[in-house]
């Protein structure tokens, strides 16, 4: 994927995730729902940014059932904040860049 | 710096988008703040954006996705020259002409756009319900989008709130997915279009509470209920749900206009004769001004008229 976001999947979650020397932030998503796609850009535009400082990863909850329910979403998108292999902060719904940004400050 | 500009077009739905499409044609180069990615009916696209098919726009006889439709919209202003900033008004400054308007962090610096004449078409917000458990439920059995989350509710029991047509094509969309859906509405009969109203009753899945509100969310992670208070009998019970979809109706987007633009007592903007608002270069046009239709095709009519208002003024103010 371009701008260094990675493509997880139930396989790789972990070792991509739990075991990231930087925070990482995991974008539920889906093919079918609008708000996921809008968020797309904002998400590339934080990786370039943030590079170094913030992983930015994307699972697609329709064919990565297991992680999925493992963090229950039940809502997509949802935005998950991993840092040191614990969950530090999650977004629920989709955001402006300016207002994600201020959510996960503080985790950087 | 601030950016100037002759035409600024507030909202990106139906409305706001065909007075792109007919203002760029007029070679005005409008500047569309689009508004911001969210989950609600408040984003890029308007509310169309979290609906699926839309059946009686004319022209689609086999029906069009809502997000569909308002990216051929957006692609159609963008070919005439319409430009697009996916930022919304967070602050306007209307008291005098040239218009100013801030985008972001609202401070006291200069305006990020100055705009000689405005449309404002940032449309309705879905309200939300206003009960306690909303906050801790929201992405957990709460959900403000059937499209986005139907799938997680495969073969459960979920709720649908409301009893207008967006209520309906709810429920109908998420028997796709649940083993059932029950209506609860506060009234004893539904305000959705007939046909809807026919497919709803005959659908097996879909069940109804009439004359009933719902009082709080139960469930402490995850949601496990709604208290439901009858206003017929004033009894209380509750019903068991593993989701809840509200679709109770709309409030127009209208709070940075507040104390600058004359609003009527329900929120929406006071219109005369057309788009006009009480301030001279700023028109209104879809649901942010329409308490009676709001449709699509009424929206994207009035987008039109909020264009050509806009375009006699701006000729009259060249010529005076």
């Amino acid at each position: 994927m371009s701008n260094g976001i990675v493509k997880l999947t139930d396989a790789t979650f972990d070792e991509h995730v739990m075991l990231a020397d930087v925070p990482v932030l995991v974008d539920f998503w889906a093919d079918w729902c609008g708000p996921c796609k809008m968020i797309a850009p904002v998400l590339e535009e934080l990786a370039t940014e943030k590079q170094g400082l913030l992983q930015i990863a994307k699972l697609d909850i329709d064919e990565n059932l297991d992680v999925t329910r493992r963090f229950e979403v039940m809502s997509i998108p949802t935005l998950i904040l991993f840092k040191g292999g614990e969950l530090r902060t999650r977004i629920v719904g989709a955001r402006g860049k300016a207002q994600l940004l201020q959510e996960i400050e503080e985790y950087l | 710096m601030s950016e100037q500009r002759q035409v600024v077009v507030l909202g990106s739905g139906p409305a706001g988008l065909t007075a792109a499409i007919y203002t760029a044609r007029a070679n005005l180069k409008p500047l569309v703040l689009e508004g911001e990615p969210s989950s609600t009916s408040d984003q890029p696209g308007g509310q169309l954006m979290l609906t699926t098919e839309i059946e009686n726009f004319p022209g689609f006889v086999e029906g069009i996705e809502g997000p569909e439709l308002m990216a051929r919209m957006r692609d159609q202003a963008k070919r005439f020259g319409a430009d697009f900033h996916t930022r919304k008004a967070t602050r306007v400054d209307l008291s005098a002409p040239p218009f100013k308007i801030w985008t972001g962090e609202a401070s006291g610096a200069a305006p990020d756009v100055v705009a000689t004449s405005l449309i404002i078409a940032t449309g309705a917000q879905s309200l939300m319900l206003g009960v306690p458990g909303e906050n801790r439920l929201l992405g957990h059995g709460l959900s403000t989008c059937a499209t986005c989350d139907g799938f997680f509710f495969r073969e459960q029991d979920v709720a649908v709130v409301g009893g207008g047509d967006s209520a309906i094509e709810e429920a109908l969309f998420l028997t796709r997915f649940v083993r059932s859906v029950t209506i609860v509405h506060r009234r004893a009969e539904l305000r959705a279009s007939k046909i809807m109203q026919e497919r709803a009753f005959s659908n097996e899945k879909i069940s109804f509470r009439w004359n009933s509100v719902v009082t709080e969310l139960l469930g402490e992670s995850k949601l496990t209920g709604v208290a439901l208070h009858d206003l017929s009998t004033a009894e209380d019970s509750i019903l068991e749900v593993s989701g809840v979809f509200v679709a109770i109706g709309h409030a127009p987007s209208t709070a940075v206009f507040n104390g600058q633009l004359e609003l009527r007592e329900n929120g929406y903007i006071q219109t005369y004769g057309g788009t006009r608002t009480s301030v001279e270069g700023v028109f209104a046009c879809g649901d942010v001004q329409d308490d009676t239709y709001r449709q699509a095709i009424t929206a994207a009519g009035s987008g039109c008229s909020a264009a050509i208002d806009l375009e006699r003024w701006l000729d009259v103010q060249e010529h005076s």
